[in-house]
């Protein structure tokens, strides 16, 4: 069966909350910021919307019920989505589907979370009951640890090199001095890259997100109500989601992606190479190789030579993480979910300022999320196209 | 190769000694599991009881038909290392003070990825896993090379993984006891530093004596275990210098409960076996408690030995069934406490040995060496529960099936 298109089901009013490294003030605080500055962005009072979608690492004991009534909203349809990397693209696929059936009209979609000292290393040894088991008590190295092994285990299969993976981090942070609320605010060369304090071998400092504290949100609604609003807005194209695929590849080589990518470029009706900029899930380089290889751009195993032959910055041939991507403007916990969705929102409404792309008008998104044990389980992605072409 | 580890520097007293961080304790009850067939010395994963799937990590259902019943079944520790990494950066403090700590990726044949310690002789390729307690007591998995090396023990991740008497002082708490000569001997051959063996009433002469004291980096002290001061004196002395006690005093006098009148040797058998070790506990316990994280001689574990009848009663050694049973319990409350320090507490159960109170039960009975033997490889694999002898290992098995079985099969001849 095929499936239904996202017709006259618009996203719209991005606003990121810049990010601090750490905040004493809790989650409620960021995603009240969050929430805040899409309605501010579209001209909305709280009252207006009747949809809200929530991810948050930190908000315990409160979930999205808890915020409506912390933030006095009144929404007819609620989300709560535990699913960290990926919770973007998934808050837009539900909340699309919800404004499409008319169970709501107008949908705020909010990623935020805090970073209060030793906040991360608390949310580590007890992130999900299989890391508590049987991934932390093993040197506690965290996601570090995970994907270093994945790392390990991708570069000696493909022959991937740290210079590959460093092209990626040197272009996202040349990109991030455009960015002026991104963490990161010095060039980074790859000779930097290369003799950086390692982390968890192979893996080193600037293969690693900073944690932080920082919210994201944009606005889901129909094209006529943004057009009455005046507002630029975003077409969604196509989507896919996915959930533990995979399972019984030994070491984690590929994501979910590779199960639904036909799909996706069979709905958006277009082809990776259409794509003005690409917004891959960063919390380390080797993830972002694995999406554009997964999502079509290259065969499995020559993400690496594929990416060494492009410009991955913001005037190069393949714009990737034009704000700089988490690796270089900070992992806000579950806003890093929403980072490159709502700087696409941007980027294909020409909205996007200091990091602009020139004509960009149709972008890939993708988002990958929870190291439950020792790989990522959630993968999904969407391609959006400006709304005024 | 692994380096040899060498023997610690003297203490420096004006120094703080380091505290005893423990590695991460969290735990579902699934992976309680893990835990409890570590503390026996097993390699055993979860394995569907209707598919046959192997499950990892420890699971509530089976990942490819959802039964829930799971048991733990022993599994071939063969895999191969297919990925993995140095850690040189932990916001745990425990892993923090270790700093760089080896870990992978263990692919078994059973089609579950592990991931693991590793051992520093480990490459990629095959590796055999062992299954041990951590210091916070909880059931790690760990990868070593195939075949055993010189110095294996010796790596210091390993090392964590059990309480090697290498380099460290051991106080063993009764001289007269007929299993204390094999004891000192098994403790020293594998490396202890000094072993300090505890004499209650010195001026009772007793055989063997001038042999142990004339052992080389052996030293008999004054220890006796019903008298208070006796033990608070002696922890004044050695309590910072025990790194591994093992209290191996014992009270005894057969007969069954209506054969006796009084309760003299009950009082005698509850007196040394269970106050006894109650005694210790509180003199030593503290000190070895603060001890834990105490360097290559940290303390490291306290054993007691006691009958495999503490599990469930010989009805012919009625009060000494009973005294064991106490200590038995006592001991799980002090390996409850201890553990907050890294201390590891060990039950070795024994069956009947070969002296003059068991004179009338048949064998096979338990050799002092094979004792002696079971409790060093027990220090060694950091175990917490050790049967030793033909005797305890088919009663703490009948014990597992069916305690009440056990129960009716041991009062056979009783009561007549």
């Amino acid at each position: 069966m095929n499936r239904l298109a996202y017709d006259d089901v618009v996203l719209a009013a991005p606003h990121s909350v810049p990010y601090i490294r750490y905040s004493n003030d809790p989650a409620h605080y960021w995603a009240a910021k969050g929430l805040k500055g899409t309605l501010d962005a579209a001209g909305l009072r709280p009252d207006q919307i009747d949809g809200f979608s929530v991810a948050s690492f930190t908000l315990f004991p409160d979930s999205a019920v808890g915020l409506t009534q912390h933030l006095g909203l009144c929404p007819r349809w609620l989300d709560n989505i535990p699913m960290g990397g990926a919770s973007g693209i998934v808050a837009l696929r539900r909340a699309a589907r919800a404004v499409q059936a008319g169970d709501a009209d107008i949908v705020a979609c909010v990623g935020a979370d805090t970073n209060q000292i030793d906040s991360f290393r608390k949310l580590l040894t007890a992130f999900s009951r299989f890391a508590m088991d049987a991934s932390y008590p093993y040197g506690a190295g965290g996601p570090n640890a995970n994907f270093a092994l994945i790392t390990d285990r991708y570069m000696a299969e493909y022959g991937a090199t740290r210079e590959d993976f460093g092209h990626i981090a040197v272009a996202q942070r040349a990109n991030a001095l455009r960015n002026p609320d991104a963490l990161m605010k010095t060039p980074l060369t790859l000779e930097q890259y290369i003799a950086a304090r390692p982390v968890a071998d192979p893996i080193a400092l600037f293969d690693c997100v900073m944690p932080c504290a920082g919210a994201e949100a944009f606005l889901v609604m129909r094209e006529d109500e943004a057009q009455r609003r005046g507002l630029p807005f975003a077409r969604i194209d196509a989507t896919i989601e996915r959930h533990n695929a995979f399972p019984d590849d030994p070491v984690q080589l590929r994501g979910g992606w590779a199960m639904d990518v036909d799909q996706l470029w069979q709905m958006a009706d277009c082809a990776p190479s259409d794509m003005d900029l690409v917004q891959t899930y960063d919390d380390y380089p080797v993830i972002s190789v694995m999406q554009f290889e997964d999502l079509g751009f290259c065969a499995k195993g020559e993400g690496a030579a594929f990416l060494r032959a492009r410009d991955l910055t913001i005037t190069g041939d393949l714009p990737h993480n034009t704000n700089g991507g988490q690796l270089s403007a900070g992992q806000a916990g579950a806003a890093g979910g929403y980072i490159g969705l709502v700087e696409a929102i941007r980027q294909v409404t020409r909205t996007a300022g200091p990091t602009q792309v020139g004509d960009a008008s149709r972008a890939l998104v993708s988002g990958f999320g929870m190291i439950n044990y020792d790989r990522g389980v959630c993968s999904a992605a969407a391609v959006l196209t400006g709304g005024a072409s | 190769m692994t380096d040899p580890l060498q023997p610690p520097p003297k203490k420096n007293p004006q120094v703080r000694s380091p505290l005893a961080h423990l590695p991460p304790v969290p735990r579902s009850r699934a992976a309680l599991g893990l835990t409890a067939r570590a503390a026996e010395g097993r390699f055993a994963l979860q394995q569907c009881a209707d598919c046959g799937a192997v499950q990892y990590p420890p699971r509530d259902a089976c990942r490819v038909c959802l039964s829930t019943d799971l048991p733990w079944r022993d599994q071939p520790p063969m895999g191969a290392l297919i990925a993995e990494t140095t850690i040189r950066i932990s916001p745990d403090l425990y892993f923090r003070d270790r700093m760089p700590w080896r870990m992978g990726t263990v692919r078994l044949a059973s089609g579950v990825s592990v991931l693991c310690h590793l051992h520093g002789d480990v490459r990629k390729g095959p590796v055999r896993l062992i299954l041990r307690l951590d210091r916070a007591g909880q059931g790690v998995i760990m990868a070593l090379p195939e075949q055993e090396g010189p110095d294996m023990a010796d790596d210091p991740q390993l090392r964590e993984l059990g309480a090697d008497p290498k380099h460290r002082r051991v106080l063993i708490t009764d001289a007269r006891a007929p299993t204390t000569r094999a004891l000192v001997r098994a403790l020293l051959d594998a490396g202890a530093a000094t072993v300090f063996v505890g004499e209650a009433e010195p001026w009772r002469r007793w055989p063997g004596r001038d042999a142990l004291a004339a052992m080389d980096r052996v030293e008999i002290v004054p220890l006796d275990l019903t008298d208070s001061a006796s033990v608070r004196e002696a922890a004044g002395t050695l309590g910072g210098k025990t790194d591994i006690l093992i209290n191996n005093a014992a009270f005894l006098r057969p007969g069954g409960l209506l054969e006796r009148s009084d309760t003299v040797f009950a009082q005698q058998e509850l007196e040394v076996n269970y106050l006894g070790l109650m005694r210790l506990a509180q003199g030593f316990g503290p000190m070895m408690h603060a001890r834990g994280g105490d360097g290559v001689n940290s303390a490291a574990a306290w054993v007691n030995i006691l009958s495999a009848h503490a599990l469930a009663a010989d009805p012919a050694h009625a009060g000494y069934s009973a005294a064991s049973a106490a200590a038995l319990s006592l001991t799980q409350s002090l390996r409850a406490e201890m553990r907050g320090g890294g201390v590891r507490v060990m039950t070795v159960l024994t069956g009947p040995p070969d002296d003059e109170w068991h004179a009338e039960i048949p064998p096979p009975k338990v050799a002092p060496r094979a004792l002696a033997r079971a409790l060093v490889d027990g220090l060694q694999r950091g175990l917490e529960e050790v049967a030793c002898g033909d005797v305890a290992r088919d009663l703490v098995e009948r014990w597992q099936r069916d305690a009440k079985v056990l129960e009716r099969e041991l009062a056979e001849g009783a009561g007549r």
